[in-house]
């Protein structure tokens, strides 16, 4: 631009807080009320049907660093679950769709119909790709053993089960990622491409010196989202493996849900969640600092 | 499929996802609503439905987890009870059990709960305990109701501290069934299927020969968690001591109980790896001869075309006859603010339905009241009168408010020992010292 117009005040000041009071209104209903009534509610001993909610400080964090209380194993064997499920499906899901999004994003015939088709299964319910997938994988009717004549307990012996949740989560929620790779890989200049080509880098180079490192910003977010969807993971576990083997695929998020609104001790499932929101976030911060751009210190432009 | 399951531990149980699949739903979390909370504090009005109702028109929401075969038979008897009742409009809205269980408190708590329900037996002292129901002592008086009109158990069953809570609609006993075809492929008697534990031993062993695995041992609640608490029971033991403080799953007879099990797995009697329903499939696919399995087991088989099959109490494996069995009882959810009218009306429709069930039989149940299960209509119905000579020996859990949250432990025990991970002694007394604990923590929260 030749020069920049003098500066005129469009706006009230109170402008910009009225375009976010909508969105306010909503985070402040659903998101930060609930947040403040957690911490509230973990400090009690609560239930809400229950005219006595006894105030009992941090207790409630307390005995799950008790490995005398009731909730202590209980929890632990859940976030053990999680971390299991999370560390051993994030490679997958971060690397996987990557691929398929480079492949994706070549000129090819019935480019658009292969992109469709691997996104489709991320539409499906998790409650149809779990009943889905009790049947496929039964150990003694399913179809996987019947047609190749194994007999392997898919979903009723580890490591079985942990492969088979990894698995069908990777298959199922794939089609997320590779969209986001997509949109970014379609960000990166071609000239850069042009002139890696010119420089004579061959297709791994240009992926490793070109590709990679201009999708950093996108890789930071895919590993983020990933991360805390597999931390999340519930229905996948309660529908397949019901937690079993023993609770060996019994994930925090079940355990939370038990606790809190199957046996009502609400405040103890408060407690855990905060402690798991916490583990959560100390993992988000770890892996933005541990991805970041350390050579160049400007922001990208 | 199952959708008459009785929830034997508050979510994992319920949660039993036959084949529609479900997810626990969150509840509002909202203060109470003020008054009095000491349990059963709530009028009684209408002369508990026996005198009828002459008010204006009034609209009942009517809620319950029916969403099997036996939804369209309650639907049915709503109907009629409509048309009989031209100023009683009742709204039924069926829903998952395991969302029914979690919804019905945060409607309650906010103004919003049915004005009638029903809920399983083992439930009923849970929700007693949390304000969610009222007592309907009044009701039981109305209908003449008497320890004698029901099976005893199951009438005691619905009384928390010394109040009535619910009213017995029917009682839903495990049994045997048993698919004749694969029975005589084997060489066995169809018509004589094996009751006692030697002759089931013997039947095993001949299905074994013919190479079929004649029995599929569950690890899953459902129908492993109901074999093995009969088992227990026929061994002579008991799941909880009767004051309900401590598990006692853990001791000879559970450990005899849950090696019996074992052993069926290890001799060949049954695969390892039993998948949730696979034992059921297996009966109907022909893949098996036996299966333990709910009463309401019968219409889903009833369905399966050209399937020769047959029902009988459960064989008496350890020596003492006991079956499993739930039940479903009519509650009052609490009002925050009772209207008399409503009031009356919810109780003259119980009054109806309760006079009603053998209709409700037909859904698959065996009839709470006596005289409806000794009658001659109920003995034409088979499979039904057939599994009612268990009610004798049904077993019940102790009414003690929030013992399903110990199930989750005991079903743990069930899924590691019969998956092989752990020996069935080492599994059930950890679940135990796990489950005494929650059953103290509780003991602390409802006050006792």
């Amino acid at each position: 631009m030749a020069s920049s117009p003098p500066r005129i005040r469009r706006y009230a000041p109170w402008t910009p807080y009225a375009f976010m009071a909508p969105f306010l209104l909503i985070f402040l209903t659903f998101v930060g009320f609930p947040a403040v009534m957690g911490l509230w509610i973990s400090l009690h001993d609560w239930d809400y049907m229950l005219e006595a909610k006894p105030f009992v400080g941090f207790d409630n964090y307390l005995v799950l660093f008790d490995s005398s209380s009731a909730a202590f194993e209980m929890f632990w064997n859940g976030m053990r679950a999680t971390g299991i499920f999370t560390v051993a499906s994030v490679p997958f899901l971060v690397a996987i769709p990557l691929a398929l999004a480079v492949l994706l994003n070549r000129r090819f015939k019935g480019r658009t119909f292969f992109r469709a088709v691997f996104f489709m299964p991320y539409v499906l319910g998790v409650a149809v790709v779990g009943l889905l997938f009790r049947f496929i994988l039964d150990p003694n009717i399913g179809i996987v053993n019947g047609l190749t004549g194994w007999s392997i307990p898919w979903i009723t012996a580890q490591p079985w089960a942990w492969i088979s949740l990894v698995a069908m989560t990777v298959w199922w929620t794939l089609g997320f990622n590779t969209v986001i790779y997509i949109a970014g890989l379609q960000d990166i200049p071609t000239e850069l491409y042009d002139a890696a080509k010119v420089d004579g880098a061959s297709a791994w180079q240009q992926f490793r010196h070109v590709t990679l490192p201009g999708m950093r910003m996108v890789m930071i977010f895919v590993v983020t989202i990933t991360v805390l969807a597999s931390a999340n993971m519930f229905g996948q576990a309660d529908l397949v493996t019901n937690g079993g083997p023993g609770d060996s695929t019994r994930t925090a998020l079940m355990v939370f849900l038990d606790e809190g609104l199957g046996a009502f001790r609400m405040g103890s499932a408060a407690a855990m969640s905060y402690l798991l929101a916490v583990v959560l976030g100390l993992v988000s911060i770890i892996n933005v600092l541990a991805m970041r751009e350390r050579r160049r210190p400007k922001w990208r432009s | 499929m199952n959708a008459t399951h009785p929830p034997l531990n508050t979510l994992s149980r319920r949660r039993f996802l036959t084949a529609t699949g479900m997810i626990g739903a969150g509840a509002v979390l909202s203060a109470c609503g003020g008054g009095s909370n000491a349990p059963g504090a709530q009028p009684e009005s209408g002369g508990g439905g026996a005198s009828g109702y002459d008010g204006p028109d009034v609209e009942l929401a009517f809620w319950n987890g029916f969403t099997g075969g036996d939804g369209p038979v309650m639907q049915k008897l709503v109907d009629t009870f409509n048309a009989e009742h031209p100023n009683i409009t009742v709204k039924m809205t069926v829903m998952e059990w395991a969302d029914y269980y979690a919804k019905i408190p945060s409607a309650v708590s906010s103004g919003n709960g049915p004005d009638v329900g029903i809920m399983h037996l083992d439930s009923v002292p849970t929700n007693a305990a949390r304000n969610v129901i009222v007592p309907l002592d009044d009701v039981a008086d109305a209908l003449g109701l008497q320890k004698s009109d029901f099976a005893e158990i199951v009438w005691d069953a619905g009384v928390y501290e010394g109040q009535r809570f619910g009213i017995p609609l029917d009682v839903h006993p495990l049994g045997f069934f048993y698919n004749k075809t694969v029975m005589e492929s084997a060489g066995l008697d169809p018509e004589n299927p094996p009751m006692d534990h030697d002759s089931y031993m013997a039947a095993l062993e001949q299905l074994k020969s013919a190479g079929i695995e004649g029995h599929w041992m569950s690890p899953h609640p459902f129908t492993g968690g109901q074999t093995l608490q009969s088992l227990i029971w026929q061994f002579g033991g008991q799941l909880f001591s009767d004051d309900g403080t401590e598990a006692t799953w853990h001791e000879e007879p559970g450990v005899k109980a849950l090696t019996w099990m074992v052993d069926a797995i290890k001799t060949g009697y049954s695969p390892t790896d039993v998948g949730q329903d696979a034992d059921a499939i297996a009966l109907q696919n022909g893949k098996t001869a036996f299966n333990w399995n709910g009463i309401w087991h019968i219409n889903t088989l009833k369905e399966v075309p050209n399937l020769d099959w047959g029902v009988a109490p459960l064989p008496n494996i350890g020596g003492e006859q006991a079956a499993w069995a739930g039940s479903h009882n009519f509650v009052l959810p609490k009002q925050r603010t009772p209207d008399e009218n409503r009031l009356t009306a919810a109780r003259v429709f119980i009054n109806w339905v309760s006079q009603q069930s053998l209709a409700w039989a037909e859904g698959g149940q065996v009839p709470a009241r006596n005289s409806v299960r000794e009658s001659a209509e109920f003995e034409a119905l088979p499979e039904q009168s057939t599994l009612a000579e268990q009610v004798d020996y049904l077993r019940f859990l102790p009414p003690i408010p929030g013992i399903d949250d110990a199930f989750a432990d005991f079903d743990q025990a069930l899924n590691e020992a019969v998956l092989l991970t752990k020996e069935p002694a080492q599994a059930l007394s950890d679940a135990a010292e796990r489950a005494n604990k929650k059953l103290e923590e509780n003991r602390k929260k409802y006050g006792e």
